[in-house]
Order: structure tokens, then C-alpha cells, then sequence
């Protein structure tokens, strides 16, 4: 089986697994970063959303493979110190409940915020809701965003 | 496993919670009188047969024991605070460690029933107010002061005169060797600093970094994954299966039959045991299994609604009875009655279910686990296994949502066995598929309500039939009688009808089926209190006000209703084309209400805005109060929107989030919370009230706005 190298949050991780094998158990299971979750398998849910050069992606529907070569941030890239604008933002409005799906909308946040420094509610409807919250945070997580945009 | 606040170096923690001799634990006896406080040194606490919360070491680190798990409720802030605000710590600093079923943290380790607050808010206090009295003594003594001259804050011990200070980290070993107040003096809450404050969730950081570990997220040396293939129709048994292809996918180790325990059901599985997850995943869809579905693949939802609505000409068992009501019935000048449906749904958690298991030395057995029942795993697979308690190690994670699913342990089963079969550590963890087709769910009820009215609009005769399967697997079920879980809530609202009878019919079901966030009352209440408008617009009175005239004795319910009337600006005209709804609803975990606004949109409407208000009495912080309304309007939004769970050809028609809908942002009402909070003898619960109220307020919006009723869920909103 071929060899790859996945560049995660600018470090390179050789790994040895199925080509087809879903970017989110290679991210999971082989980088060993446990911040991207697994929701769905299917695109639907979005928790684990990372960033392939810059771009959200969902991991668990996207083949291993087809990410070497390319830039992969997750959640744990996003900041040192959690102290990014979006993380700051999601303390500051105290969005998470259970948590579990807020690694995926912090990213699908970040790069909204990157696209549209001042997104307007149309704006933040169009770019999370790919992002599911069964806690129903979504009224945070749209104040959290206005607040991310003052605070970058 | 520990979850630790953000400065806490996870390494130090690790070696300090392994303590012994030094430091001391204090605990709250639950044996012997309630609020009765003991001290032992850390390592003799089990002997002592102790339940100790709180543990002080010479460095002065501060752990607190956290006995109600977190999954999302708040309660890794609200129960710490509890015990910190007595102690006089601030909850920043402070180690927060979750408990694992052991007995010596007492038989309340669970989350449910929205009881985590309201159940602990004077015992935890009392641990704390204790171990606070011990450290001033202990620093009087040492000073040779008198204790009245001396007061703890912000983990020290003050001396008023000299202005002297001590740390609580000097204190604790001669603290440890004091006598427990049996009275400690709790504090006035006009003094507190944390309890009914807005105080920062010590997970939000973690939250919002992938630093917080759930039970998928754990892994311990050697371990193994496995995925787990159910019968897709439920009650089909195990007839014969061909792992060859299976055991061909490279990666795979093995393959395992297990069994899936729920409730009376007994449930073959074929696990397959990969070296990775996704290796597990592909071995078990290169299985071929052969499954007898003992004729149970005929069953679907429309025989089996047209079997509850044959079921609701039965008389069924009295719920509640007050005055007479067959005769105030039949002498009522004016009748109504309607009958209302709800559907299946599921709880689906974003985090599916799954359970790291070990056994080593055939008879020590470690699991981690999301779990909402610390103290029922303990219970249960120490008596499954006949190990003593300290031959099991539980590890209570942060569940990635919960909702009732994570009360019962059958995805924990499957983990234990399978590495009892093969002796590695094994990770179980399920498909948002199997999540979805397996449940347990939440069953739908079906209400047939009748009410008889006098000329002029007053309630002389109410009734409320529920029709229903049952949720409580007993052996003892009687169906000659009423289900208090099934028709929960429906005889306690406070309205006073002269003449009522509110009867239950159970009906048969072999889908496992399970409580949801808030049970019973998130579909009675859709029944009840949108009959409730019914009788109010048949009597010709304004929903609010006739809902007022029920209320004529001074209750929360009135108080509630009277708030969402004011916060709502009830009296002000809408814009033409809009319409509001009010409901409230009372049962066993607490009180709330809603006025929803809707307005006309094409065929549908438009949510405009839900104002909502929560009874609580005591409030420990407002803010995550409202964080959990808005949630709860939010999981009531997809009862009522979306599918839910639909059955064919013996199951389920929904596999996943793209059939099974919850959702989503775009679709997400403003909500605005407010909390009744004055100091009211009784403390209510904050998880679960907001949900029952929102669908029949919701509901009787539309009919506001449009004049169309709706009596089953789900509808479509873009077109009702």
C-alpha cells in the first residue's frame, strides 16, 4: 500500500493506510488529532470540518489520498493558546453546550470570516448550515460570528 | 477520565490524582445523616465508606468531584459551583474531576430528569460549607485566635484584626484531623459570588479548542475497534453468517458475535475487530449475514397508527378523576373533542454511541464511556460479572450530547463482551446508521381529548385519553392500569376543571423505545395545550385570557403565564398576516412557557420570535438557563418539523441526517429566555421545561396567523 504525506497544521505525517480511507479517521486515528469528530460519515452533519488549503471541507467524505500534497488545518491549527478571534468569540458568547460539534462550526466559521469579514445573517445561514448542533447553539453561534468579525 | 480546566497541566494532574497520605478528602456520609461530613486522608476514604467531593493538597491544588456527568447540560460548572461557593474558591483553578460510579461518591452519579441541580443544591453546599469551617478552624488553632475572628475567601483563611492570611494548601492536613461540623452554616445567598451569577463554563475553552475528550476520542495502548452489524428489522434473530470476505479486508483481526442488551430485548450482533476503525467498517460490510425476521419485517407505521387509532375506542384505565365527568359531559350545551398524533423520534446525538472496554487478569474490567449513568454502569456490570466494585474503573467522559439516549448501557455491553472475547481493549463505536436504525427512540402518543362547555364559555367537562406504547420495561407492567410516565404531566396542570377524567390505553410495541429530553410531556403537551386553544376559540375568549380564567388560585402556572403576557407585549396588535400562541406546561422536571409569533409566508409561516419563561425558584446561573431553552426550542423545532422516525417493512425508514433531518441554522427562531427566579420553596429543573410548551405554542400561532389547526405532528411548516 502506498505511502502518504498528510501536511496538518504545517507539519508533515508519513502514514501508511487505505487511499480511500476517509481523511477523518487518517486526521483521527494515524495523525492521532482527536479535535475533528465524526458525526455522520456522509457529509450531512459537518463536525468534521477542517480546512484543505483554506477551504472547509468534510473530512469524513473525503478520501485520504486526495489531501496529500495539500494544506490541512483542523481545529487544534487554528490557534496555539485558543485564542483566535472565532474561539474568543464562542468563550466570550459561552456557545458550546455538549461541544461536540463545535470543532466543525469553528472552522466553517473561520473561513466564513476569512471570505466575509462582516457577514451579514443571509451570509452566516449560507456558510453553517452544513453544521448541525442537536444542542441547538445556533443562536450563539450567530452572535458568536458577529462578535468574531468586531474582534479580528 | 479527568477533564480538566485549560491551565492545568494534563501530566500533573495525572500524577497528583494518583495522592495518597497527604492532603485530605471531605465527604458528604450518605449513609448516616444527610449533610453529615467526614474526613479521612486520601487513600482511606473507601474504608471509611465516605463519599468525598473535595480534596485539598499541601500545594494547595483543589479537586472537586463532580458526581453528574456533562453532556452539554452545564453541569461541569453548575455542580463544582455548588461545593466551590461554600468553600470560598473560585471555580478558575480549581480541578474538576468526574466521578466513575464509585460508591463512595453516594448513589446519585447520573444526569437525567433535569435533576442535577435541583437534587444536589443543599447537600453539595454542605460539603463545601463544611470543609470551609474545618480550614478556619484549623488556621484559628494554628494562630491561636478565636475562629469568629477569622474567615475564609479565595481559598484562604483570613485573620480579621491582624490581617493575616494562610492558604488553604497549609491548612488541609490539620484540617483533616478536625471534627466535621454536622450544621455547617450555609452562606447567605445575597453573599454568594458564584450561585446565580453568569459564571464561565470551565469546558467552554476546551469546547472550542477539540481539547475537550469525549468517549470517541479515548485510547489506551493495544486497543482494538469494532464495528458492530445489528438486524436492520427489529426482533430478527441470528441464522447464520459468512466472515470469509470479511476476514480478507486487510486490517481486520477478527470477527465477534456479541449481543445488544436494551431494556427486555436480547438482540444478536456480528462484530468486526479492525487494527483501525475504518478497517473494522470495511470488514463489516464484506459480511454476508443471514437474519430471520420472525415475520417482524411486515411491520410498518401505517398499520400500526391505524392499530393505536382502533385502540383509542377503548375505555382505558383512569388516570385521574375529579367530579363527574361522563354526566358534565353529556349536559354540556356545548361539546368538542379532537384527536392528536405525534410521531417516533430519535435522540441522535451528535456523538454516536460507542465505549472504550478492557479486561486484564480475567477479572479487572476499566471502561470509558459517554455516559449519562456513572452509577448504573458501576451497579450493573459489577453484578454482570460478579467483580467487586474497585475490580471495575469507570471513566465518565464528556458526552457529545446525550438527551436520555446515554440512560441506557447497551453499546457498553457490546464493548465489554467483545473484549472479554478477545482480551484487548476494544473501542466500540456505532454508524450514525446504526444511531439512527436502532434507537431506541422516542414512541409517539396519541391523545383523544373531549371538553364540554357552558353557553357562555366556561369549562364544565375536560378529558384527556393518551394512547400509547410504554417506555418502562417492567416485568411486573400492568396494562389494566395508568402509566404515571406515559400520561405524564396531563392530570398536574393547575387549570381547574370541575369534572375531569384523563385515561390511559397501552399499546403493544416490540421497537425499543426510551425516555427523550423531557419524556412523555414533549407530545402530551402538544395534545393538551393545543386543545386548550381549541376550547378558548370555541368559547370565544382570548387564549391567554381563558387560559387565566382556568387559574383562579395563585399558582407558577398563573405566575408564568402572567410573565409571558407581559414579556411578550401579549395585548399589542401584530402586523396583519401574523399570529401569536401561548402554551405552558407543568410536569415532573419543572415549568415553562412560551408566546410564539409566527407570521403568513406563501403556503407556510415564518417563525418571528419565541419568548420563553422557565420556573425555577433558585437559579445557579442564568445564563446557561437560557442556553438550554434556546436549545430545547430548538429540539422541539425538529419534533415538530421534521420527519422523525418512520417505519417499513420492519424498519426504519430513516438511516442518517440526509432522511432523518434536525435543524438547521437558517431555520432557527429568535429566542428570548426569561427565568422566574424568587427563591420559590421548590427549585425546578432547567433542561428539559423548555420543550414541551414550544410546539403547541407554535402551533397555535399558525392558527392565529392562518385559522388552520394542526393536530399532528410533523407538519410542514412551508406549507400548512
Amino acid at each position: 500500500m502506498p505511502e502518504y504525506t498528510l501536511n496538518v497544521n504545517n507539519k508533515d505525517y508519513k502514514i501508511d493506510v487505505d487511499p480511500q480511507m476517509p481523511l477523518l479517521w487518517a486526521i483521527r486515528d494515524f495523525v492521532g488529532l482527536k479535535g475533528t469528530k465524526f458525526g455522520c460519515g456522509i457529509a450531512q452533519c459537518g463536525a468534521c470540518t477542517v480546512h484543505l488549503d483554506g477551504t472547509p471541507i468534510r473530512s469524513c467524505s473525503f478520501p485520504a489520498s486526495a489531501a496529500a500534497g495539500k494544506k490541512i488545518t483542523t481545529i487544534e491549527g487554528i490557534s496555539e493558546n485558543i485564542d483566535h478571534a472565532v474561539q474568543k468569540a464562542w468563550i466570550e458568547m459561552q456557545v458550546p453546550q455538549c461541544g461536540y460539534c463545535q470543532s466543525g462550526q469553528i472552522m466553517s466559521a473561520v473561513a466564513l470570516l476569512k471570505n466575509k469579514p462582516h457577514p451579514t445573517d443571509a451570509d452566516i445561514d449560507a456558510a453553517m448550515q452544513g453544521n448541525l448542533c442537536r444542542c441547538g447553539t445556533y443562536q450563539r453561534i450567530r452572535s458568536a460570528i458577529h462578535r468574531a468579525a468586531e474582534l479580528v | 477520565m479527568e477533564q480538566v480546566i485549560s491551565k492545568i497541566d494534563r501530566r500533573k494532574f495525572l500524577k497528583f490524582t494518583g495522592i495518597t497520605g497527604a492532603g485530605f478528602i471531605i465527604g458528604l456520609s450518605l449513609k448516616g445523616k444527610a449533610g453529615a461530613v467526614s474526613v479521612a486522608k486520601a487513600g482511606d476514604v473507601a474504608s471509611y465508606g465516605l463519599t468525598p467531593f473535595v480534596m485539598i493538597e499541601k500545594n494547595g491544588t483543589i479537586t472537586i468531584f463532580n458526581p453528574k456527568p456533562e453532556m452539554g447540560q452545564g453541569t461541569f460548572q453548575s455542580i463544582p459551583s455548588l461545593i466551590a461557593e461554600e468553600l470560598e474558591v473560585p471555580l478558575t483553578g480549581v480541578i474538576i474531576q468526574q466521578t466513575g460510579g464509585e460508591k463512595r461518591f453516594g448513589p446519585g452519579q447520573s444526569a437525567g430528569g433535569s435533576s442535577s441541580v435541583r437534587g444536589s443544591y443543599f447537600e453539595l453546599r454542605k460539603v463545601g460549607a463544611s470543609a470551609k469551617e474545618m480550614l478556619v478552624q484549623a488556621a484559628a488553632n494554628q494562630w491561636k485566635v478565636p475562629v469568629e475572628e477569622c474567615y475564609a475567601e479565595d481559598a484562604k483563611v483570613y485573620h480579621k484584626p491582624s490581617g493575616k492570611s494562610i492558604g488553604y494548601g497549609d491548612l488541609a492536613e490539620a484540617a483533616a484531623k478536625l471534627e466535621v461540623p454536622k450544621n455547617p452554616k450555609l452562606k447567605d445567598p445575597k453573599d454568594f459570588k458564584l450561585l446565580g451569577k453568569n459564571t464561565p463554563r470551565p469546558d467552554i475553552p476546551l469546547k472550542s479548542s477539540g481539547r475537550a475528550v469525549f468517549g470517541i476520542d479515548v485510547e489506551v495502548p493495544g486497543m482494538v475497534y469494532a464495528s458492530v452489524a445489528h438486524s436492520p428489522v427489529f426482533g430478527a434473530k441470528l441464522v447464520s453468517y459468512d466472515d470469509s470476505a470479511a476476514k480478507k479486508v486487510k486490517g481486520v483481526i477478527g470477527v465477534e458475535k456479541c449481543q445488544r442488551i436494551f431494556g427486555p430485548y436480547t438482540y444478536d450482533c456480528i462484530a468486526v475487530i479492525g487494527e483501525n476503525y475504518w478497517a473494522a467498517i470495511q470488514g463489516r460490510k464484506a459480511l454476508t449475514i443471514k437474519w430471520d425476521n420472525q415475520g417482524n419485517d411486515k411491520f410498518n407505521s401505517k398499520d400500526y397508527t391505524q392499530y393505536l387509532h382502533d385502540l383509542s375506542k377503548q375505555d382505558g384505565a383512569i388516570d385521574k378523576e375529579v367530579g363527574d365527568f361522563d354526566k358534565a359531559y353529556s349536559d354540556a350545551p356545548v361539546k368538542l373533542d379532537a384527536f392528536y398524533e405525534t410521531p417516533v423520534v430519535s435522540h441522535s446525538p451528535i456523538e454516536p454511541m460507542n465505549c472504550v472496554a478492557s479486561w486484564t487478569d480475567g477479572n479487572k474490567l476499566e471502561i470509558w464511556a459517554s455516559t449519562q449513568v456513572p452509577g448504573g454502569i458501576m451497579n450493573e456490570f459489577t453484578k454482570k460479572y460478579n467483580i467487586p466494585e474497585e475490580n471495575l474503573t469507570l471513566h465518565t467522559m464528556f458526552s457529545g450530547g446525550a438527551f436520555g439516549r446515554r440512560l441506557y448501557t447497551d453499546f457498553v455491553g457490546e464493548a465489554v463482551q467483545l473484549s472479554k472475547a478477545i482480551g484487548k481493549p476494544v473501542k466500540v463505536l456505532w454508524t450514525r446508521e446504526d444511531d439512527t436504525e436502532q434507537g431506541p427512540f422516542r414512541p409517539m402518543t396519541f391523545s383523544a381529548l373531549k371538553a364540554g362547555l357552558s353557553a357562555d364559555g366556561k369549562t364544565l367537562a375536560f378529558q384527556h385519553k393518551v394512547i400509547s406504547p410504554t417506555i418502562r420495561y417492567s416485568k411486573n407492567y400492568d396494562k389494566t392500569k395508568t402509566d404515571g410516565t406515559m400520561t405524564e404531566g396531563i392530570s398536574e396542570q393547575k387549570y381547574e376543571f370541575p369534572n375531569m377524567k384523563n385515561l390511559y390505553v397501552n399499546a403493544d410495541f416490540h421497537i425499543p423505545v426510551a425516555a427523550w429530553r423531557a419524556v412523555t410531556s414533549t407530545t402530551l403537551a402538544f395534545a393538551h395545550e393545543s386543545f386548550i386553544d381549541e376550547m378558548a376559540v370555541k368559547a370565544n375568549k382570548d387564549p391567554m385570557e381563558f387560559r387565566l380564567g382556568l387559574l383562579t388560585k395563585d399558582s407558577d402556572t398563573k405566575t408564568v403565564l402572567q410573565k409571558l403576557k407581559e414579556v411578550s407585549n401579549w395585548d399589542k396588535p401584530l402586523p396583519a398576516g401574523w399570529g401569536r400562541g401561548v402554551a405552558q406546561y407543568e410536569f415532573f422536571a419543572g415549568l415553562a412557557g412560551y408566546v410564539i409569533e409566527v407570521s403568513k409566508k406563501g403556503n407556510g409561516v415564518n417563525i418571528e420570535k419565541a419568548y420563553a419563561v422557565i420556573d425555577l425558584g433558585t437559579v445557579v446561573n442564568p445564563d446557561m438557563v437560557k442556553a438550554q431553552v434556546e436549545g430545547a426550542a430548538v429540539m422541539a423545532l425538529t419534533a415538530a418539523i421534521k420527519s422523525g422516525i418512520t417505519f417499513e417493512n420492519g424498519q426504519t425508514v430513516q438511516k442518517n441526517f440526509n432522511t432523518n433531518q434536525l435543524v438547521r441554522i437558517n431555520e432557527m427562531p429568535k429566542v428570548e429566555v426569561h427565568i422566574l427566579a424568587n427563591g420559590g420553596p421548590k427549585i425546578k429543573g432547567v433542561g428539559e421545561p423548555g420543550l414541551p410548551p414550544f410546539a403547541p405554542a407554535l402551533c397555535n400561532a399558525i392558527y392565529a396567523a392562518t385559522g388552520k389547526r394542526i393536530r399532528k405532528l410533523p407538519f410542514d411548516i412551508h406549507n400548512v
